[in-house]
């Protein structure tokens, strides 16, 4: 399909704006600008049109079923874009008086309330934009507290099981700090005894997603508590897979000093083809001192903003942070109320539910009930007929769902990582596994079907390689034909006159 | 609640295919003392009505630039967000996908945020754009991580000029970056260029803003001159609806170009969700944060769009990736695409030169009013401050009775200037409001 530049025409544009009639002022020649930005001419039937033709050609979750592990591809309920839409929320300016913003401060101080209360710790920043951001955040926040503990110089370490997401290296990198690996064990849980091995006077924390990307809960989560508790390290709790154990666990409880909630997984903000996302994080009275300014807090009836922290990290993002990210996840929050433990019961229901249906048939690396997610193995697959988990991922499209996670968690051959969550019926699960059964049988009855899927997508299979060895990342006009001339500056009033 | 869609038959039978007898039982893997043994202590659930009444409840307690005529800006602005932005962002499929992994499932969401990087590209005057970094704040710090690498130095220079809140992140991020910040005093409202080029000796990047902070026009070409003088890379912090009017930073001599997005297509939202864009001349593409789409073909030959140059990313490289970001701000870079389309080159324009024509009829009705400029001598976008002759927080109490929010008081961020508004003037403003605001101020 054509792009939004090869359908622009000279003299179209979408656009009407107010003529106040004033006289404009001239601007210096050297700061003008020189050539204009090369952006549509289009019309806006036209323009409605394209976009409703990109919106045709992508699959989101209202399109179908898309358990891409690790993302919590849930319902996203109609309401919370009502609500967020509402003026008052929607045309607030976040400098604005405090005493003219008492209804978005106290949103954001009830769910800082909610999140303490479903994690287990004292104290909520709401500010970072997302997971990865969270991560940053808490690891500033130890760099902070230690700092301030004369122990900053000394702790330069923190332990990452091998099944995190690479967000958490990453974030580590970012923080100034050091990555120390540990294995997991056959069981799928965290490898005491190495673990043992790692931890000491130079271990600032301990970064670990429980349950794990593997969808398993850690058994020895006691002895990894008590590992880093001895050692005066701190803990943080990657919240990706929060979805699992709301109102069942929380990890204050069992040790953690930090988490990250993740708002567009857990709590339903629209994933947005990639963003918005939420990243609070919640943290022990100890390091509460060091949150992100401004705190949201109240005094008696008035909610206001606190810059008063002298031991803050500072901000890590503009004013309060993503604030219809709040409101929607807040609504979601207050639709289940105390009933949010249902909403993982369910989401761990209907793992295993699928994960039944399909451990036969596709290999299972640890062999244990998952929790709201769950990783297959397509290693037999491969070794027998010579098809490969992408091939089944590719295959996966012409039966109408969106592909699960391949190839992570990196200790799994050939993985495949399943998270249906607790919004799915019954019927789309069954679907589903028939869809995953039949490919199986496809794989060994007739590969070269997988191997060339997709068939029914707009586009066949795509070649990635060729994309990063030779990068086209905007579009060349001078490379294609009109309507844009090759370079020269075009005359604005003159078009606009024709 | 009604989100679930399970019935108690389904659940029956799904345990019994699990071969359990009750949910309980896949929970067993917890070890007991870390179990919740209570119900969560959370407020009773409010059916769809309910909620929307709450909400209500509380939107209603936040004024609105509907009720009150707001000249507040300092990096968030109260431009005219088009319908079809509205029409198009609540299409499902773009509102519930995410992160198109698997590319033939994204090809429409792909697409657009190759149009969306083709869009920052001309405006910025860059060859690279991401698919968006978190807000106008995160872009700067991860500017200076690129040019950290790209350069080997530890040091990097900021104008005062620049947004504070940008400064305050920058700072957050920088011990982690192992990065010292310096930051360089303006001159009557802008940088002086010397002055810049001195304090960049052995600096990674420059960060300036045009316009700037102030509202001020920088001498732009001059700062990219001085900081690449020194060796660093010049990073210019810019507003998209400018980039009609004032020169794009491509040409004058930037490597990076950065920016806070809300102006283009993002509802005001009490600061977010927006985005942040991130450009960059080509030679710093491996270096980029986040995602990138990229054009290819299929197996057929025909164009598609993938996710490329993923070896740069975390999923990937892990601790040597060039950032952690993953979700970024897609939906709001797909906002800002629309608003942009819906413009087009004479709409941006004419946007540029409305805001610049209602800015100056301000300056000039406040000037007659008796009101006095800070920066008397300094060409201004859509944004200026003027002297209020009084603390600007009692300025902004009293016209807000008059139901006009003047502006922004620039005491918070800078010593000396307690008695300083910052005025912003959008297209949404008329002649008319602005005299309201000449009356409320001149009292």
């Amino acid at each position: 399909m054509k792009l939004v530049y090869e359908k622009s025409e000279s003299g179209r544009r979408a656009s009407s704006l107010p003529q106040p009639g004033l006289p404009l002022p001239e601007i210096p020649e050297e700061l003008r600008r020189s050539r204009p930005p090369r952006l549509p001419e289009i019309s806006e039937p036209e323009l409605v049109r394209h976009f409703t033709a990109l919106a045709d050609r992508t699959f989101g979750v209202d399109t179908g079923f898309y358990p891409l592990g690790s993302c919590t591809m849930k319902h996203n309920p109609r309401v919370n874009e009502r609500v967020v839409n509402l003026p008052g929320f929607r045309d607030v300016h976040p400098l604005q008086e405090e005493d003219a913003s008492q209804g978005a401060l106290e949103l954001m101080w009830r769910l800082q309330e909610i999140l303490a209360e479903i994690v287990g710790l004292a104290a909520v920043s709401l500010q970072p934009a997302a997971g990865s951001q969270g991560e940053l955040t808490g690891l500033l926040l130890m760099r902070a507290y230690f700092a301030d503990r004369g122990e900053n110089e000394r702790r330069r370490e923190i332990v990452i099981p091998d099944t995190a997401h690479g967000t958490n290296p990453a974030s580590v990198t970012m923080a100034g700090y050091e990555v120390v690996g540990v294995r997991t064990d056959p069981r799928g849980n965290v490898d005491l005894e190495e673990l043992r091995g790692k931890v000491g006077p130079q271990t600032a924390g301990l970064m670990l997603t429980n349950p794990s990307t593997l969808g398993l809960f850690d058994e020895g989560i006691e002895e990894i508590t008590r590992i880093f508790h001895e050692a005066g390290a701190l803990m943080y709790y990657d919240g990706a897979n929060l979805n699992a154990i709301c109102g069942i666990s929380r990890p204050g409880d069992f040790g953690f000093d930090i988490v990250h909630f993740n708002l567009h997984k857990t709590f339903s903000q629209p994933h947005g083809g990639g963003g918005p996302g939420g990243g609070p994080i919640a943290v022990r009275e100890r390091l509460e001192p060091f949150l992100p300014v401004p705190a949201v807090v109240r005094d008696g009836d008035v909610f206001r903003l606190d810059y008063e922290r002298p031991r803050s990290i500072g901000k890590v993002r503009g004013f309060c942070g993503p604030f219809g990210v709040f409101v929607r996840s807040y609504a979601y929050i207050r639709s289940f109320g105390p009933a949010l433990k249902e909403m993982s019961e369910v989401a761990v229901l209907n793992a295993n539910y699928l994960l039944a249906r399909l451990k036969d048939a596709y290999e299972l690396p640890f062999d244990r009930f998952c929790m709201h997610e769950f990783v297959l193995s397509g290693r037999r697959l491969k070794r027998e007929h010579g098809v490969t988990t992408l091939d089944v991922a590719k295959r996966l499209m012409d039966y109408g769902f969106h592909p699960p996670t391949i190839y992570f968690p990196l200790i799994v051959p050939e993985a495949l990582m399943v998270e249906p969550t607790e919004t799915e019926a019954k019927e789309t699960l069954d679907a589903f596994a028939d869809a995953m059964l039949a490919i199986a049988r496809e794989a060994a009855e007739q590969p070269e079907v997988l191997k060339k899927a997709p068939h029914a997508r707009p586009v066949k299979r795509l070649d990635e390689v060729r994309a990063a060895k030779r990068p086209i990342v905007r579009y060349r006009f001078e490379e294609h034909e009109e309507p844009y001339g090759a370079g020269e500056p075009r005359q604005l009033e003159a078009q606009k006159g024709a | 609640m009604s989100f679930l869609s399970l019935t108690e038959q389904d659940r029956e039978q799904m345990l019994e295919t699990i071969g359990i007898d009750s949910v309980d039982e896949l929970f067993a893997q917890i070890p007991p003392a870390v179990r919740l043994g209570r119900t969560l202590d959370l407020e009773p659930a409010l059916s769809e009505p309910e909620l929307v009444a709450h909400l209500g409840e509380l939107a209603s307690r936040n004024t609105d630039t509907g009720r009150e005529v707001s000249f507040l800006g300092a990096g968030i602005y109260d431009h005219y967000v088009p319908a079809v932005v509205d029409a198009i962002l609540a299409r499902g499929e773009l509102l519930t996908a995410y992160t198109p992994y698997q590319p033939e499932m994204s090809q429409g969401l792909l697409q657009a945020i190759f149009e969306y990087q083709t869009a920052i590209c001309e405006l910025t005057g860059m060859d690279v754009s991401n698919a968006s970094g978190y807000d106008g704040t995160t872009v700067a710090a991860d500017a200076c991580y690129v040019a950290k690498h790209a350069t080997g130095r530890s040091k990097v220079v900021l104008a005062e000029t620049l947004n504070p809140q940008v400064r305050q992140v920058v700072k957050t991020y920088a011990p982690g970056f192992r990065l010292d910040v310096v930051e360089v005093p303006h001159r009557d409202g802008t940088i002086d260029p010397d002055e810049l080029q001195a304090a960049a000796g052995d600096a990674a990047c420059v960060i300036f803003q045009q316009p700037n902070f102030f509202g001020c026009l920088e001498p732009a070409a001059d700062l990219a001159a001085a900081a690449s003088g020194a060796g660093a890379l010049a990073v210019a912090h810019v507003d998209p609806v400018s980039l009609g009017v004032l020169e794009a930073p491509g040409a004058y001599g930037c490597a990076l170009a950065i920016g806070e997005g809300q102006s283009a297509g993002n509802y005001q939202s009490y600061g977010g969700p927006h985005y942040g864009f991130f450009a960059a001349r080509s030679e710093f593409i491996r270096r980029m944060p986040g995602r990138i789409s990229g054009e290819t073909v299929d197996t057929d030959g025909e164009r598609g769009f993938v996710l490329t140059l993923q070896t740069r990313e975390q999923h990937i490289r892990r601790e040597k990736a060039t950032s952690n970001i993953t979700t970024n701000q897609t939906l709001l870079a797909l906002a800002g695409l629309i608003h942009l389309s819906w413009l087009g080159p004479q709409g941006l324009r004419e946007l540029g030169e409305i805001c610049l024509a209602l800015s100056h009829y301000a300056k000039e009705r406040l000037g007659e009013a008796g009101l006095e400029l800070v920066f008397p001598e300094k060409t201004t976008f859509k944004e200026f401050a003027v002297h209020v002759g009084r603390p600007a927080k009692d300025a902004i109490r009293a016209a807000r009775s008059a139901g006009v929010h003047p502006g922004y008081a620039l005491g918070r961020d800078y010593s000396g200037l307690d008695d300083a508004l910052l005025v912003a003037v959008t297209e949404r403003r008329t002649p008319e409001e602005i005299d309201r605001l000449v009356e409320a101020l001149a009292a």
